[in-house]
């Protein structure tokens, strides 16, 4: 396979893929009011590797994340084109239910944004919202996404405190294992470090590696070094295109596209 | 002395002013009546400036009767409503609706008693029973007048709660009411009690448009049904105080009414404030 990693053809061309790829975006384009945001979006996410989006800001790479649980469909003046499979399903047909949808992807957000309740109840939240267990089945569950997120040993004692008497890194790692306690496929993360400190971010980054053995992971990160520190493939967008999409290696040690080389190198960003 | 201090001087004297009023008010009523407080007055059952009897007991659960169920209604639909603007409304409607019920404000209140008097009045009394004036009667107007602040406030306090939280909860597949339900309001919460007890502290106050639809007996009892008539603390000094005798103890008595409503709706003010507080402290 070249550097680049740029899918071609129709659907029935690239029908292999779909059973492949985890999610396959295949001619996307999305709108907020008139301000086209994303422009033929043609990318393909394997399953058990860190995909990273990275760009400058305002290049729609949130938005790119945010299509794949469709939670951009809460702004109202959000329109879409296109298509979206995962496992080979298009999650953009009219009949998707987006609330099962979003039961089988993980959402990690910008600022840690745990409810304001205790560590248990934001962990047991999902579960108990789809009923999936109760009682020592519930604390089960806690326990299990509270180890996949490496917070267990450091809260198992109070886990009826308020999640917000952690420190941000502690309050990240609770979202994460909110995340994971659906038992989601996919694990998507919206800048997740951008509002920790250094030792905290290490931490987060670690997590991320030891995430996608079971879950498939997207990343949107404005940090170069983080994107080269942890995804295997990199996704390079501006102004609303994906410029280019390769092995992260490939891409920062020999991107095909200048706007990549100039970004790469700190010319802009 | 330079003009920049006598500036800030002038500035001082008028910032002064509300609180010097408040300040005189609170002194005044203490002075004139506190002599009337005694449990005679609270507790006693009959009401007859003539015969020298004070109690005001029967007035003050009419009172509380009327508040009691005004919040309750306008509760039962002022909340759903600010739930809807904050959470489901789409810009247009809510621009319509927000418009409409801040302009609930701007009527006079003898205005919605007036309409209260000629619509709501016959209504009862032709479809319900009674004479129409009546507890019912006073419920519904009093809970059309305090919803436009109840709504105004639970709406700030729903649109108060972070994206962020709307945002975890439905990544994690709830649905928007499910949002709602178990992150949003729980969130709100402190806020929409303070929007309540505020409500209780308007209603408990408000006079002009309650004392035209309540009936106001002369002798008031202790309401046994939501036709019965009664009277509300507030218009008792509204309707009394042009006929009570200068220096008499009725008019001590009126004053000792005013100590009464004073006390109750500074109270709940001050419970709403301290709600409001410790959620910040949060």
């Amino acid at each position: 396979m070249s550097n680049t990693y740029m899918i071609n053809g129709d659907a029935a061309a690239f029908s292999p893929r779909l059973a492949l790829d985890k999610v396959v975006f295949k001619g996307f384009n999305l709108w907020y009011g008139d301000n086209h945001v994303l422009k033929d979006i043609d990318i393909a996410i394997k399953s058990n590797v860190v995909t990273a989006f990275m760009g400058p800001s305002g290049c729609g790479k949130s938005t790119l994340l945010r299509s794949i649980d469709r939670m951009n469909d809460i702004i109202p003046s959000c329109k879409t084109e296109g298509d979206v499979y995962i496992d080979g399903r298009n999650i953009y047909e009219p009949d998707e239910d987006v609330y099962e949808l979003r039961k089988t992807v993980g959402m990690v957000f910008q600022k840690p944004n745990p409810f304001p309740m205790s560590i248990y109840d934001n962990i047991a939240y999902g579960p108990r919202l789809h009923k999936m267990a109760s009682g020592e089945g519930l604390d089960k569950i806690v326990e299990e996404s509270l180890r996949g997120a490496v917070l267990w040993d450091e809260v198992k004692d109070r886990l009826q405190e308020n999640a917000f008497g952690l420190s941000g890194g502690q309050q990240q790692r609770v979202c994460i294992a909110r995340a994971l306690s659906i038992n989601p496929d996919i694990i998507l993360m919206d800048e997740p470090c951008s509002a920790l400190d250094p030792i905290a971010t290490i931490k987060i980054e670690a997590l991320m590696r030891e995430l996608k053995d079971k879950y498939t992971v997207v990343l949107v990160t404005h940090n170069l070094q983080q994107a080269a520190r942890v995804s295997e493939m990199t996704a390079f967008m501006y102004i609303g295109e994906i410029i280019e999409f390769g092995a992260t290696s490939d891409v920062f040690e020999n991107p095909q596209n200048e706007l990549t080389e100039n970004y790469i190198t700190g010319r802009f960003g | 002395m330079r003009t920049e201090d006598i500036i800030s001087k002038i500035l001082f004297l008028c910032a002064s002013f509300s609180a010097v009023i408040v300040f005189m008010i609170t002194v005044f009523l203490l002075q004139e009546g506190v002599r009337m407080l005694n449990p005679s007055f609270l507790f006693g059952k009959t009401w007859s400036p003539h015969r020298e009897l004070f109690g005001i007991f029967p007035t003050l659960v009419g009172t509380l009767c009327v508040v009691a169920g005004a919040v309750v209604i306008a509760t039962a639909i002022g909340i759903p409503s600010a739930i809807f603007l904050s959470e489901f409304s789409p810009f247009w409607v809510r621009n319509i609706i927000k418009s409409s019920v801040e302009l609930i404000v701007g009527i006079p209140s003898v205005v919605i008693g007036f309409f209260g008097l000629t619509v709501l009045v016959p209504f009862i009394r032709d479809n319900v029973g009674g004479r129409g004036e009546s507890i019912l009667a006073g419920w519904i107007v009093l809970a059309f007048m305090i919803l436009p602040n109840l709504i105004t406030i639970a709406e700030d306090s729903l649109r108060a709660v972070p994206r962020s939280y709307r945002e975890a909860s439905l990544a994690l597949g709830a649905t928007r009411w499910q949002t709602v339900r178990n992150v949003v309001l729980p969130s709100a919460s402190s806020g929409i009690r303070a929007a309540l007890v505020l409500g209780v502290g308007r209603a408990m106050g408000e006079t002009m448009a309650v004392l035209m639809v309540v009936g106001n007996p002369e002798t008031p009892w202790i309401p046994l049904g939501i036709l019965d008539r009664v009277r509300m603390l507030t218009s008792t000094i509204a309707i009394e105080f042009s006929y009570a005798e200068w220096g008499s103890s009725h008019q001590y008595a009126l004053f000792a009414i005013g100590v009464v409503l004073f006390f109750m709706v500074t109270a709940l003010n001050f419970i709403a404030t301290f709600v409001i507080r410790r959620k910040n402290i949060q």
